[in-house]
């Protein structure tokens, strides 16, 4: 079975929650949406405090090229603009709209049945995934219009679809393919018609055998969608290893990008967004969260408005438990520690994890003992240990010359270290800091 | 016989072109250095701190014979002293200049600013600025894991275990500023040591609005704007929602200390204050 090459670590796979249907969740009392909730620049408010607004009206127009629209998934009166502690205890602008009934935007498709036939060109199709405010679902939020407009010089040859859901925990994405195969297919070709390409991979991990063959039989009936079953590893789920588990490419290091070997990946949630977008004129103002944890009462997979308190989700699966030691937005591997759960849900909320007190503390550190274990769980060839001394040391070239950068902070070597070394913590401030170096470099 | 002979001949030619090539070299490149750069250089600390500005002390020692005049030149370790020295190996004079000290704007002990989380990352500040808020519900106050603390070359700044904050041994600190570099959040700033040692400043570092500053810590500024009404110097300024006292225009009369809610401006060094005394004085005949 097909896998990435290099790396890769096996944590215990948890999916407490793959058995729970996607349920609804209910609108919430005040939803809060923050202006950057993407990658690239924030979004600018197009409405004032007072302003009467319907679910899927557009409240913050696109920042730039690289930014998204955001879409309020409530009606209601906006009480506000102002700034709200995001999950990491910084606070961020935003919009508070308090929510009054549940009023849709007039041409919204809200009906079940599957539309399959499209006759939009593909710039049209680009264009409505822009006006609907799509973004890549996984987690990193990458506006999904920019994926498909290649850079001048490049080709799209396939598209990706990753479906791989490495993550620990998570069943989002699981959930998603067990009850709208259909709609993510439509969605898989309608990428594939906007990128101009006629071959399309889904990869899914063979830990999900009842999305691999429901997938496989209903992909059977749309050209050139081919379901790609991949060995558990993580971090499966990361461009670079999924464009190597699939089609056996290797994108080199920064500034190349997937689409230098041919390829556009997106996730099967955002394949799933488009499909609405497209399709049902539906702007992206929900998403599947999955709430999850070994102390929690009822793990579940929710359907839920953006701007929903992660708290309000909490109670839902049964409440906070008594022995909580940490609440992460996203997975174990990837996701941050929140510092209050009162955090809206945004686009790239995938999971709320809620650890008990026993998992979520970190081993005693002690000195690095040149074990290897690290370089050898690198997905990318780096040598995780040596970046991580040359960021205490602030040594920043040669950080940069042991290509620092193309660290996908996937956390594989700090799982994997025997000393309990913060090994991801130390790479991810020398990045960030080379990186600020670089682009002072270039603006030059 | 004769292959010794050989020997001794060729090497001697060997030595003897090599001589000749370094004197040529050593007279035709020869780079004139100035001794006195040397002299400097050893009335110098020898700490390398960078706090001058240059690339350590014999960088600063090249830049004071190079410049022909000490004018905004300052050896922040060695001090006016060391200035002193060096002007006078150079025949020049020294500026005058005012002491400084490392001032650390942050009284969010455990008691003032509540722990509402933990943080278990790696410990150094900038980790933790760059991944979380902090333990508490300010934003922008001490971080407590001490990268001024380790990047100290004095040994003048130091953990408080029971307020978690740094605290910094005025006699032992030479502004070198190299703490102000390592802190993320800008919470230290080099200020004038003032008379006597005496200093006041506001001790807080938050840019929130007053009710979230509020909540977050008992001895944050809420920018009420008391203490700009109060100095009569024009020295404090309301900017970001946070005063700031110009130490250049403060003339340490302590009234701002006394107006501030939230005892965020502190006065350090001075003398108890007597007006408790004064204060029923000047009750009691109103009430009569």
């Amino acid at each position: 079975m097909k896998t990435f090459r290099i790396g890769g670590v096996h944590p215990a796979e948890n999916k407490l929650s793959a058995a729970s249907a996607i349920e609804t969740l209910g609108l919430p009392k005040q939803a809060v949406f923050p202006l950057s909730q993407h990658i690239g620049a924030p979004a600018v408010p197009c409405v004032a405090k007072g302003d009467v607004v319907k679910v899927g009206t557009k409240i913050a127009d696109a920042g730039g090229f690289v930014s998204a629209a955001i879409f309020s998934s409530v009606s209601g009166k906006v009480a506000k603009i102002d700034s709200v502690i995001d999950a990491s205890g910084y606070r961020k602008p935003a919009i508070f709209i308090d929510v009054d009934g549940d009023e849709w935007e007039e041409g919204i498709d809200r009906s079940e049945t599957l539309v399959k036939e499209c006759s939009l060109k593909p710039e049209e199709i680009v264009e409505k995934i822009k006006n609907a405010g799509v973004v890549g679902m996984g987690g990193a939020c990458f506006p999904t219009h920019v994926k498909l407009c290649p850079p001048p010089g490049s080709k799209a040859e396939c598209v990706i679809i990753n479906a791989v859901e490495c993550e620990p925990y998570l069943t989002a994405d699981h959930r998603l393919m067990l009850e709208k195969p259909e709609e993510i297919l439509v969605g898989v070709s309608l990428l594939m018609k906007a990128a101009k390409v006629d071959k399309g991979y889904i990869g899914i991990e063979n830990n999900k055998p009842d999305a691999i063959k429901l997938m496989q039989e209903k992909a059977a009936a749309y050209p050139g969608i081919e379901i790609v079953p991949l060995k558990v590893k993580y971090p499966q789920g990361g461009e670079k290893q999924l464009i190597d588990a699939v089609i056996s490419r290797q994108v080199p290091a920064p500034p190349a990008i997937p689409i230098s070997v041919g390829a556009v990946v997106q996730n099967v949630g955002t394949a799933y967004a488009v499909y609405e977008a497209v399709m049902k004129n539906k702007p992206l103002f929900e998403r599947i969260v999955t709430v999850t944890g070994k102390s929690v009462t009822k793990p579940s997979n929710f359907l839920t408005r953006m701007g929903t308190p992660m708290s309000q989700l909490i109670e839902a699966a049964g409440g906070l438990p008594a022995d909580t030691g940490k609440v992460i937005g996203g997975g174990p591997m990837m996701g941050k520690a929140l510092m209050n759960i009162e955090v809206p849900i945004c686009k790239g909320s995938s999971g709320v994890l809620i650890m008990n007190d026993k998992e979520a503390r970190r081993g005693e550190v002690r000195p690095c003992i040149r074990c290897a274990k690290c370089v050898s769980a690198c997905p990318m060839g780096l040598e995780p240990f040596l970046l991580s001394t040359l960021s205490d040391h602030s040594e920043w070239e040669r950080a940069e010359k042991e290509d620092i950068v193309s660290c996908i902070e996937c956390g594989s070597c700090q799982f994997t270290c025997p000393s309990n070394r913060p090994l991801l913590d130390m790479i991810r401030l020398g990045k960030s800091t080379v990186m600020g170096i670089i682009r002072a470099r270039s603006a030059k | 016989m004769d292959l010794i002979l050989v020997a001794v001949i060729s090497l001697g030619a060997i030595g003897l072109i090599a001589a000749v090539i370094l004197y040529v070299a050593s007279k035709k490149f020869a780079v004139y250095e100035d001794p006195r750069i040397a002299q400097v250089a050893e009335v110098l600390p020898q700490a390398n701190c960078g706090g001058c500005g240059y690339p350590g002390c014999s960088g600063f020692a090249e830049a004071c014979v190079k410049a022909g005049s000490l004018e905004g030149k300052l050896c922040p370790a060695g001090g006016q002293a060391a200035m002193e020295k060096i002007a006078a190996i150079l025949g020049l004079q020294a500026e005058a200049s005012e002491p400084k000290v490392a001032v650390v704007r942050c009284n969010g002990s455990c008691e003032n600013r509540p722990r509402i989380v933990k943080y278990d990352g790696a410990q150094s500040c900038k980790v933790a600025h760059a991944t979380c808020g902090g333990e508490t519900a300010c934003a922008f106050g001490c971080l407590g894991c001490g990268d001024c603390v380790s990047v100290c070359r004095f040994d003048a700044i130091r953990m408080n275990p029971e307020t978690g904050l740094p605290e910094v041994d005025a006699d032992k600190c030479t502004a070198c500023g190299a703490c102000v570099k390592a802190c993320p959040r800008n919470i230290i700033e080099i200020r004038p040591k003032g008379k006597n040692n005496r200093r006041v400043y506001v001790n807080c570092v938050n840019k929130d609005k007053g009710p979230v500053a509020m909540k977050a810590c008992k001895v944050s500024c809420i920018a009420c704007g008391k203490c700009v009404k109060e100095c009569s110097f024009e020295a404090i300024t309301v900017e970001n929602n946070l005063a700031y006292i110009d130490p250049a225009k403060c003339r340490l009369c302590r009234k701002c200390e006394a107006v501030c809610p939230k005892n965020a401006i502190v006065a350090v060094n001075f003398p108890p204050r007597k007006p408790k005394v004064e204060a029923p004085a000047t009750e009691a005949p109103k009430a009569e």
